[in-house]
C-alpha cells in the first residue's frame, strides 16, 4: 500500500483494504473504497453512512475526474477521510485540497517543503466549493 | 473599466510567485519538461519551433492604454520589437526566453495583467463583443457577465485538468461580433418578457476538426443562478468529457455523442443540485463589478459632422468605423492587416502609439477583436481627423475591415509545431493581389480565413472563404472552402475540391471574386451571392 505523505485530519489514519466501486455494493462490511477515474461517484451515496475511507485514484495528474468525484461526495455529506491516491504533482495540492481532500498518497514522495509551500500558497479564493469551509473573495467583498 | 481590488491584485501576485517557483523547479532539474509542461502552459508558455511563446490574456478583449504601453514595452525588451495580437482577443511574444517569463509576469502584475489559462486544458479567458459598452445595438454592456465569470474561473479547483480546453464567449447583441456559437458555452445576455436580464446558454460549439455549432441549452438563466449554472455545464464536462482520444475531447463530441437533449438533461440535474449548495455570488457582486463598467463621460454636444473632403480619411470612415451608441462619437477599428502584412502584428513602436491615441481620444481604452485588430471605442468624431492621421503615418491606417484584406491567420508553419504548412506567406500573397483600395471596395465585404492545420486557430470554417493548409506528400497544399460565417447567420464553410499550391490557391480565390461581382445582385455580399447561386459557379471557373 502506498504512503499517506499529508493528512490533515485529527482521527486515526484508516487502514481497511479498499475495495472497488463495483464490488462495494455487495460487501456488507466493506468500509473503504477506491474510485477510479471512470467510476461514477454518484453510486456510492446510499452506502455513505458505513465508508470511513473513500481513495481516488489519479493514475495520470491530468485526468481530472477525481476532482468531481471527491468534492460532489463531500457535497452529499460524507464525512470521513477523503484520499488523494497515485500521480499526484506539487501544484495541484491545494486545489485538491479544496475539492475535499483530506489524505494525500503519492506514488512518489514529494518534496516536503515544496508541497507544504504549495498548500499554503493560495491566502484567498474566487470561488466557494463550499467543501473546503473557505469564504470565497466575494464573500469577503460583501460581508453578511 | 475594471480595477483590480487588494484581492484580485493579490491572487495574481500569488501567481507570478507559484509560476517563479515553478520555474525554479524546472531549471534546477526537479521537474521534468513532461511535468512542467502541462504547469506552464496554464499560465501560457508553450514551446514553439524555435523558441517559448507566451500568452498574455486580455479579458473580453478590454484594455487601458498604460496596459497597452506595457505590452510595446515587453515586445521591445523581451522579444523582437513585435507583438502578434489573437483570435481568442489575446496578444503573444513568440521569441521569449523561459528564465525571462517569471519577470515578464511580474510587470505584467503592475498594470493588472495576466498570463492565467491563457493555454491548458482549462477555462480561458473569456471573450466578448469588441465594441461591448459603445454599440448601438447592445442590450446591456456584456463585460460585467464576463468579469464575474473571469473571477469564478480563475484558478476553479474542480476545472483545472478539463479532458480538453474550454473556451466561453458572453454576448449581448443581436449581432454576433464574437462567434460565440463557435464556443464550448455561448453566452448571450438578454431581457425576457418581464424586463429582466438574464443570460441564454448555448453549450458546444467549436471549430478544429470536428466543427460544430452549439445549440440552445437554456432560454434563460436568471443573474443570481449564472455561476451555479455554469458550474453545472462544467461538472458534466469534466465528468463525462471523453479522455480517450484527445481529438474527441472537447464538450462539442459530448453534446454531439450524448445527443443535446440528454447532456441538457444532465446538466439540469447538476444544476438542481448544485442550488442546494450555496456556490452563487450575491447580486451585490455583479452590482459592484458593473459599476467599473458605466459610461465615460461623453461631451453632450458633440457634433456629428465629418469633414470627409480627404479621399483616403472617407474611405478609411467608410470602411474602419460603426456606429456609437452616443452621438457625436463612433467606433474607430484600426487594421492590423497592412497590404503584405502579417495579420495581427503589431511593432511596439505602433502597440505604444495606439496606448497614446486611446488615452487622448478614446477614453483612455482599447479593444482587441477576434479579427486581430484593434478598437479604439470611444472617438470624438470631431477628433477623428486627427487620430486617422497619426495612424497613417504609423502604417495603421489600412482601409480594409471586414474585407478581402482583412485575413484572419493563426501562426502557421513559420511559428507552430502542430501546424502541417504556412498561413503567414498565404496571407501576404493574397493581401498584395487584392491590394488595391479601389479593389477591396468594389468587392466589399469578404471574410478570409487561414488555418495551417485542422486544428482552426485561424477560423477556416467561419471564413465566407476558408484556406485550411494541408501536408500533401510532404508539399504544402491549401484547400479551399467557401460559405462559412460566424456571425448571427453562423455557418460552416465547405470544402469545394482538390486543394492548390500556394499561387494555385490565390488565382482561385481571385476567380471566385470575378464569379461573385458578375452574379452579385442588389447590395448582396460575396457570403449572399454564395448562398444564393450554390457552389458550382464557383467550381466551373475556379476548376473548369
Amino acid at each position: 500500500m502506498v504512503e499517506v505523505q499529508f493528512r490533515f485530519r485529527d482521527d486515526e489514519t484508516v487502514n481497511d483494504p479498499a475495495v472497488t466501486v463495483d464490488s462495494f455494493s455487495e460487501q456488507s462490511n466493506a468500509s473503504a473504497v477506491r474510485i477510479e477515474p471512470g467510476d461514477d461517484a454518484r453510486d456510492l451515496l446510499p452506502y455513505l453512512d458505513r465508508l470511513s475511507l473513500v481513495e481516488v485514484s489519479f493514475p495520470a495528474w491530468t485526468d481530472g475526474r477525481g476532482y468531481s468525484s471527491a468534492r460532489l461526495l463531500r457535497e452529499a455529506g460524507y464525512q470521513g477521510e477523503m484520499r488523494a491516491v497515485g500521480d499526484l504533482v506539487i501544484d495541484m495540492l491545494s486545489h485538491l485540497k479544496r475539492c475535499g481532500f483530506d489524505a494525500f498518497a503519492p506514488d512518489k514522495a514529494l518534496n516536503e517543503q515544496d508541497a507544504r509551500n504549495a498548500f499554503d500558497r493560495w491566502d484567498n479564493v474566487y470561488q466557494a466549493t463550499v467543501v473546503d469551509g473557505r469564504p470565497a473573495i466575494w464573500a469577503k467583498r460583501h460581508p453578511a | 473599466m475594471y480595477k483590480y481590488d487588494e484581492y484580485d491584485q493579490q491572487m495574481v501576485d500569488t501567481r507570478v510567485a507559484e509560476f517563479r517557483d515553478q520555474v525554479r523547479r524546472r531549471l534546477a532539474g526537479d521537474l521534468t519538461e513532461d511535468q512542467f509542461k502541462p504547469l506552464r502552459l496554464q499560465n501560457g508558455l508553450y514551446l514553439q519551433l524555435h523558441a517559448y511563446m507566451l500568452r498574455v490574456a486580455v479579458p473580453y478583449g478590454t484594455l487601458n492604454s498604460a496596459q497597452m504601453t506595457l505590452l510595446g514595452d515587453i515586445a521591445d525588451k523581451y522579444d523582437r520589437g513585435y507583438g502578434h495580437f489573437t483570435t481568442r482577443q489575446n496578444i503573444q511574444y513568440n521569441w521569449i526566453k523561459l528564465e525571462d517569463t517569471p519577470d515578464i509576469l511580474a510587470e505584467l502584475a503592475k498594470v493588472e495583467m495576466h498570463a492565467i489559462q491563457t493555454s491548458g486544458n482549462c477555462i480561458r479567458n473569456i471573450s466578448s463583443d469588441q465594441f461591448a459598452g459603445a454599440a448601438a445595438d447592445e442590450i446591456v454592456d456584456p463585460r460585467p457577465y464576463a468579469e464575474l465569470l473571469r473571477q469564478w474561473s480563475s484558478f476553479h479547483p474542480e476545472f483545472l485538468v478539463l479532458p480538453r480546453k474550454f473556451k466561453i464567449a458572453v454576448i449581448a447583441s443581436e449581432t454576433d461580433r464574437a462567434a460565440m456559437r463557435l464556443h464550448d458555452i455561448g453566452i448571450k445576455m438578454v431581457k425576457n418578457d418581464a424586463g429582466e436580464i438574464g443570460a441564454q446558454f448555448y453549450a458546444g460549439g467549436g471549430m478544429g476538426r470536428t466543427p460544430m455549432i452549439a445549440p440552445l441549452i437554456r432560454e434563460f438563466v436568471p443573474l443570481d443562478q449564472l455561476i451555479t449554472f455554469s458550474e453545472a455545464c462544467l461538472r458534466v464536462y469534466n465528468r463525462y468529457g471523453r479522455r480517450d482520444n484527445k481529438y474527441k475531447a472537447r464538450i462539442k463530441i459530448l453534446v454531439h455523442e450524448l445527443g443535446r437533449d440528454e447532456y441538457v438533461r444532465q446538466v439540469e440535474e447538476e444544476f438542481a443540485h448544485l442550488l442546494t449548495q450555496p456556490i452563487e455570488p450575491p447580486l451585490a457582486e455583479l452590482e459592484r463589478i458593473k459599476a467599473h463598467f458605466t459610461a465615460p463621460a461623453y461631451e453632450t454636444a458633440a457634433s456629428d459632422d465629418l469633414d470627409l473632403t480627404d479621399p483616403d480619411f472617407r474611405l478609411w470612415v467608410e470602411r474602419n468605423t460603426h456606429a456609437h451608441k452616443q452621438a457625436g462619437y463612433v467606433i474607430a477599428t484600426v487594421s492590423l492587416k497592412p497590404v503584405g502584412g502579417i495579420p495581427g502584428d503589431a511593432t511596439a513602436d505602433q502597440i505604444r502609439l495606439m496606448a497614446q491615441l486611446a488615452k487622448d481620444y478614446s477614453f483612455d481604452e482599447l479593444r482587441v477583436t477576434h479579427a486581430q485588430n484593434i478598437v479604439f471605442p470611444h472617438v470624438r468624431k470631431a477628433d477623428l481627423y486627427t487620430v486617422w492621421q497619426a495612424l497613417d503615418e504609423a502604417g495603421l491606417a489600412t482601409a480594409n475591415l471586414d474585407t478581402v484584406g482583412d485575413i484572419i491567420a493563426c501562426p502557421g508553419l513559420d511559428y507552430c509545431s502542430l501546424a502541417n504548412a504556412r498561413s503567414i506567406p498565404v496571407a501576404q500573397k493574397i493581401s498584395e493581389r487584392f491590394g488595391s483600395a479601389q479593389r477591396q471596395a468594389e468587392i466589399g465585404e469578404l471574410k478570409l480565413k487561414i488555418s495551417g492545420c485542422i486544428n482552426a486557430c485561424g477560423h477556416h470554417h467561419a471564413g465566407h472563404i476558408g484556406i485550411l493548409g494541408v501536408d500533401k506528400k510532404g508539399l504544402e497544399n491549401y484547400q479551399l472552402l467557401f460559405g462559412g460565417s460566424e456571425g448571427a447567420d453562423t455557418s460552416l464553410a465547405k470544402i469545394i475540391g482538390p486543394g492548390f499550391t500556394e499561387d494555385g490557391v490565390v488565382d482561385a480565390i481571385e476567380k471566385a471574386t470575378e464569379v461573385y461581382l458578375a452574379n452579385k445582385e442588389g447590395e448582396e455580399r460575396f457570403l449572399d451571392t454564395y448562398r444564393r447561386i450554390g457552389m458550382d459557379p464557383f467550381k466551373e471557373a475556379i476548376y473548369g
